[in-house]
């Protein structure tokens, strides 16, 4: 059955080959076999220079700028005053002494939610890990269990979830069949705070599980035959051989989830829409609404709010960089 | 064999605690994670009228008609509960108020008559295929299909194309600035696209592309990641192997294309899976880029749908279980590959 496809392949291979074959040769005429490397480069230097180098560079001057215009020339220079209406706050931890309180319960939102998805989705993979790696039967079918949600998309998983919460749906079914309290999961806002850290972590957990889990099987066997020998408890053995040569695994592990936690966003939106009120509005959504979603489209705002954004990711990854090169070298 | 299988341990011949730990831990781990989506597939094959019912009954049930003589419909069959019926099972002619005028299928020509509290529908597994058959008549499913598998394909080809091409210049060529090159690719990893998407967006709309596909498939094709994955391949391949083709005079493209590529099939095998899993699910910036419905994506349809009161969950739950349908059956043939792949490689 494969049989035309892969006929019907390996044509489209070689005509693309012919394709391409003289104008690269005319070029490569001219550059010389070595200077063709620029060439090769070309288009995704091209494409990395629109997307993202030029974009870094416009991007403080939306901050700087103000108006709903899209167009850099049509915008007039307002200074810091984007950062400064983000900033302006009486009290950082009441959102509600702010000028843009909707931000700055974006803000906290997000640090809640930074430290309980990644704290406990860290704790969840590194037992699973841990379980994964003992001598258990049906180990592969195991690993894809947790492993499958890390591939649906974010809008499937937040659906699958939505069904799952509604007023009338399943849980709270099983819940008033043993007699318990139905609740109205997404729109009490602490259940809707608590789904939305619980749903991103049944959705990433098989990811950092997988790479706990080849970190767990690069330590050699030897070290733990050796403390076998010399008879030192589980407890031991984990604490003393198993976390100490975990730790640079642990360290990526906690860069990367760190880092995509800052940028939650897709299957949160779906999932609640940032409510009930403002109740799970994290700070990415604060930028799409704000630059995008939202009339008058305020690009400035949501520019500003993104460099802060960045500027916090930025120090995470330095911060981490350092503790992993600081672990290296004792 | 399977019972030494299933009380396999680790070598001491009785299960201890941990054991009991480590079977409940994963038992309860089969269900948190593959419930909802069984559950969801399961839901998707309800009628509109089964999904409204509270609590839910696990399998998708639907109401037995029954052909009766002398009725030109099919009617409806129930059993009733109460009365001085009670245990029959009766098909209904009509309702009139808070009474149900019956008829015994085996005996057609007597009319009964049964309060509606005292009658349950009688029910038998059916699946509502007209769930997922509506998609395609009344809600443009194929053209969203359409678009998605448009990005997913065009994206990945330029992708592999662009990506192999810098990793081939990076790992084969001795230029000056390869090394600066190479970095300035690698620091783009500390800048995910969420924290420029304003001037990103001018960009997208100074090339013309909002509202376009293109507008998707372009700012995506470079990624960090898919020339790093490929250039620490391509200098496994040894330099002698392209030298000898050199001294046959072939050309620096032909090099690129009938040697290092295909002997770099793994590692292109791994980055085509990537991509497609980023661009089939990709969902904040077609959000921003695709605004017009006939260029939605499946997950801006779907998202779209959700947030619109008209639509039904019996639809919604079709059309999400059809998302997720391409992505379950790659993982469900290439999920030692997937997994292996991230876990030497670390991205997603």
């Amino acid at each position: 059955m494969l049989a035309p496809v892969t006929t019907a392949a390996s044509y489209l291979y070689r005509a693309a080959f012919e394709l391409f074959e003289r104008p690269m040769l005319a070029i490569q005429k001219m550059t010389g076999a070595q200077k063709i490397a620029w060439v090769f480069l070309l288009p995704n230097l091209l494409i990395f220079g629109l997307f993202t180098f030029l974009p870094i560079f416009l991007n403080f001057f939306y901050a700087t700028s103000g108006s709903d215009r899209i167009l850099l020339s049509e915008r007039p220079y307002v200074g810091l005053e984007n950062f400064s209406s983000l900033l302006a706050c009486e009290n950082y931890l009441d959102p509600n002494s702010c000028q843009r309180d909707i931000f700055w319960r974006a803000v906290h939102n997000t640090s809640w939610f930074v430290v309980l998805q990644v704290g406990f989705m860290i704790l969840f993979s590194l037992v699973t890990a841990l379980i994964l790696n003992r001598n258990i039967p049906l180990r592969g079918f195991f690993r894809s269990v947790f492993f499958y949600p890390v591939l649906l998309s974010p809008v499937v998983v937040a659906l699958i979830w939505k069904w799952v919460l509604q007023r009338y749906g399943v849980l709270n079914a099983g819940l008033e069949a043993q007699g318990l309290p139905i609740v109205n999961w997404l729109v009490e806002a602490d259940w809707a705070f608590f789904w939305i850290v619980f749903v991103s972590i049944w959705a990433h957990m098989g990811f950092y599980t997988l790479i706990l889990l080849a970190g767990l099987q690069a330590i050699p066997a030897d070290v733990y035959e050796a403390a076998e020998m010399d008879g030192a408890s589980k407890w031991r053995v984990f604490s003393k051989i198993t976390m100490p040569l975990l730790m640079p695994t642990m360290v990526v592990v906690l860069v990367l989830s760190l880092i995509r936690a800052v940028q939650a966003f897709d299957e949160i939106f779906v999932l609640t829409g940032g409510g009930p009120g403002s109740a799970t509005l994290l700070l990415l959504q604060f930028i799409y609404e704000t630059g995008f979603a939202f009339r008058p489209q305020l690009y400035g705002l949501a520019a500003a709010a993104s460099l802060l954004m960045a500027a916090v990711l930025m120090v995470l990854t330095l911060l981490q960089l350092r503790a992993a090169r600081g672990r290296g070298e004792d | 064999m399977l019972r030494s299988f299933l009380t396999r341990t680790r070598g001491r011949g009785r299960l201890d605690l941990t054991d009991w730990l480590t079977f409940g831990y994963l038992a309860l781990a089969v269900v948190l994670m593959f419930g909802p989506v069984a559950w969801m597939a399961l839901s998707s094959f309800k009628t509109e009228s089964a999904l409204q019912e509270y609590p839910p009954s696990l399998l998708p049930l639907a109401p037995i008609h029954v052909e009766v003589e002398g009725y030109d419909e099919p009617l409806q069959l129930f059993r009733v509960t109460g009365g001085e019926h009670e245990g029959k099972l009766l098909a209904q002619v009509r309702r009139i108020g808070l009474m149900s005028q019956m008829v015994d299928p085996q005996n057609p020509g007597e009319r009964l008559q049964v309060n509606i509290n005292d009658r349950v529908p009688e029910r038998e597994f059916a699946l509502a295929v007209e769930n997922y058959s509506a998609l395609f008549e009344r809600f443009n499913f194929a053209l969203y299909f359409w678009n998605s598998v448009f990005i997913t394909v065009i994206a990945t080809v330029i992708t592999i194309l662009f990506n192999s091409m810098a990793a081939f210049a990076l790992s084969k060529y001795r230029f000056r600035g390869r090394t600066f090159v190479f970095i300035l690719i690698i620091a783009t990893l500390m800048i995910p696209p969420t924290i420029n998407l304003v001037p990103i967006y001018l960009v997208v709309s100074e090339l013309g592309m909002v509202n376009s596909p293109w507008g998707v498939i372009w700012p995506a094709v470079a990624t960090p990641t898919g020339v790093f994955l490929l250039r620490q391949y391509m200098l496994t391949i040894p330099d002698d192997l392209l030298d000898a083709a050199r001294m046959d005079h072939a050309s620096e493209w032909r090099v690129y294309w009938r040697i290092v590529l295909p002997l770099s099939a793994p590692a292109l095998a791994v980055l085509v899976i990537f991509s497609v899993m980023w661009r089939w699910n990709d969902f904040l910036w077609p959000l921003i880029v695709l605004t017009r419905s006939e260029q939605f994506t499946l997950q801006l349809a779907l998202n779209s749908f959700q947030g619109d009161l008209q639509t039904s969950w019996s639809n919604l739950l079709a059309m999400t279980v059809l998302t997720l349908l391409p992505i379950t059956i790659v993982f469900a043939f290439l999920q030692k590959y997937i997994t292996t792949g991230i876990a030497q490689s670390g991205v997603k």
